[in-house]
């Protein structure tokens, strides 16, 4: 954290991103709130993939979930990163319903929790906080990576996010995929046995949402940066402009 | 203290899926469980829009209804019923303190429990004779 000198009066991520740059409550508000657009967007493909293997509620179960979440943090933005993961898994136990919601949930809760109070902090450190949420994750439902459930994407991306948010996207989109051919050892698709084989997990593929998300969130705080300092050039000559067609009109 | 109910027994929430199977058997636990004053046992089924789920809203709702200082056993169904309560009892502080999630057969261990608070055992009693149901063999 010894960057943020420079960087708080815009409160922006820098855009080089080596895992030092420190960043706010806000990143992350921006980053659940594309999120739940993103589930928004995704709700029916997700229920598609839990009708084949599951009980058909993923997507509107998640959809519900997240669309509190981004009301919530617009309403009562947190002060803090870890303020806003706390809310936002909070908010999740409390309105999906379904077996995603305490997942989820804990997820972000017990990132916010690590993350703490402090009110700036760096890739590294979320990548830090949410490898605790997914190792909170695996306890509270009893799941490994290799079960077919949300960890075959989770655990991945956190690695990844070690690395770079890109990284992280990458990981966790693959092991979504690799979900595949496994055969389900947890929750309702396990009761299926053999006949999960051949199918996406709806979790995991919801799970690649969050890094998809994260990612669109850094690349687009990045361009922000770059608009805000191509803005404020141009706003100054804008502005000169101005002045000069106010003069002109004067005369 | 509410009328009927021992003092300072164990409450007991029960979770399902569905408010009325919750309902259901939250009844017929107190039907089983005989005469005499019943130690206190609140449904939390189903969501709060009349579905099928998990609600922590209900959940919490009910635990603290039941709460008589002596703690609450809380029995559940499946999945996201047992997912709930056990985020609830890591992550938050939304349900009283002394609040356990007793790994029971539903119908049996509801029984068990009521039967056990409500002639005046203490929390770790109530979850062993709840948990003592799975051992109940049907044939």
């Amino acid at each position: 954290m010894e960057q943020v000198g420079e960087k708080e009066e815009t409160g922006e991520a820098d855009r080089v991103d080596d895992g030092t740059e420190t960043f706010g409550a806000d990143f992350l508000v921006r980053w659940l709130t594309h999120l739940a657009e993103a589930v928004d967007r995704e709700a029916d493909r997700l229920t598609e993939l839990d009708s084949a293997i599951g009980d058909a509620d993923h997507g509107v179960n998640l959809k519900r979930g997240f669309a509190a979440v981004s009301d919530i943090l617009a309403k009562e933005p947190p002060a803090t990163p870890g303020a806003v993961l706390t809310t936002a898994g909070r908010q999740l136990i409390s309105t999906v319903g379904g077996a995603s919601g305490p997942l989820y949930g804990t997820l972000l809760r017990r990132a916010g929790k690590t993350l703490g109070d402090g009110e700036r902090v760096t890739r590294a450190e979320l990548a830090e906080a949410l490898g605790a949420g997914v190792a909170a994750v695996s306890q509270l439902g009893g799941a490994q990576v290799g079960d077919k459930t949300m960890l075959d994407a989770l655990v991945p991306a956190v690695e990844g996010l070690r690395e770079s948010y890109g990284a992280a996207r990458t990981a966790a989109e693959a092991g979504a995929l690799a979900t595949v051919p496994l055969r389900a050892r947890k929750g309702r698709a396990s009761y299926l046995g053999e006949r999960s084989v051949g199918h996406q997990d709806p979790g995991a593929t919801s799970s690649a949402l969050l890094f998809a998300a994260l990612d669109e969130t850094a690349g687009a705080e990045a361009s922000r940066s770059e608009e805000a300092s191509r803005s404020a050039e141009s706003s100054r000559t804008e502005a000169a402009g101005a002045e000069t067609s106010r003069a002109e009109g004067a005369s | 203290m509410s009328g009927g109910t021992p003092a300072g027994s164990v409450g007991i929430v029960l979770v399902s899926h569905s408010a009325a199977v919750a309902t259901a058997v939250a009844e017929l636990a107190r039907g089983l469980a005989g005469g005499g004053d019943l130690a206190p046992v609140a449904p939390a089924g189903g969501t709060p829009d009349g579905g099928l789920g998990t609600s922590s809203e209900l959940i919490c709702e009910a635990a603290k209804a039941v709460d008589r200082g002596a703690g609450v056993a809380v029995l559940v169904d499946l999945g996201s019923a047992v997912l709930t309560v056990k985020a609830l009892l890591a992550e938050g502080d939304e349900l009283p303190g002394g609040t356990r999630l007793v790994d029971a057969p539903f119908v049996e261990g509801a029984v068990a429990a009521l039967v056990t608070a409500s002639a005046g055992g203490d929390l770790d009693a109530v979850a062993a004779a709840a948990s003592e149901a799975y051992a109940y063999r049907k044939e």
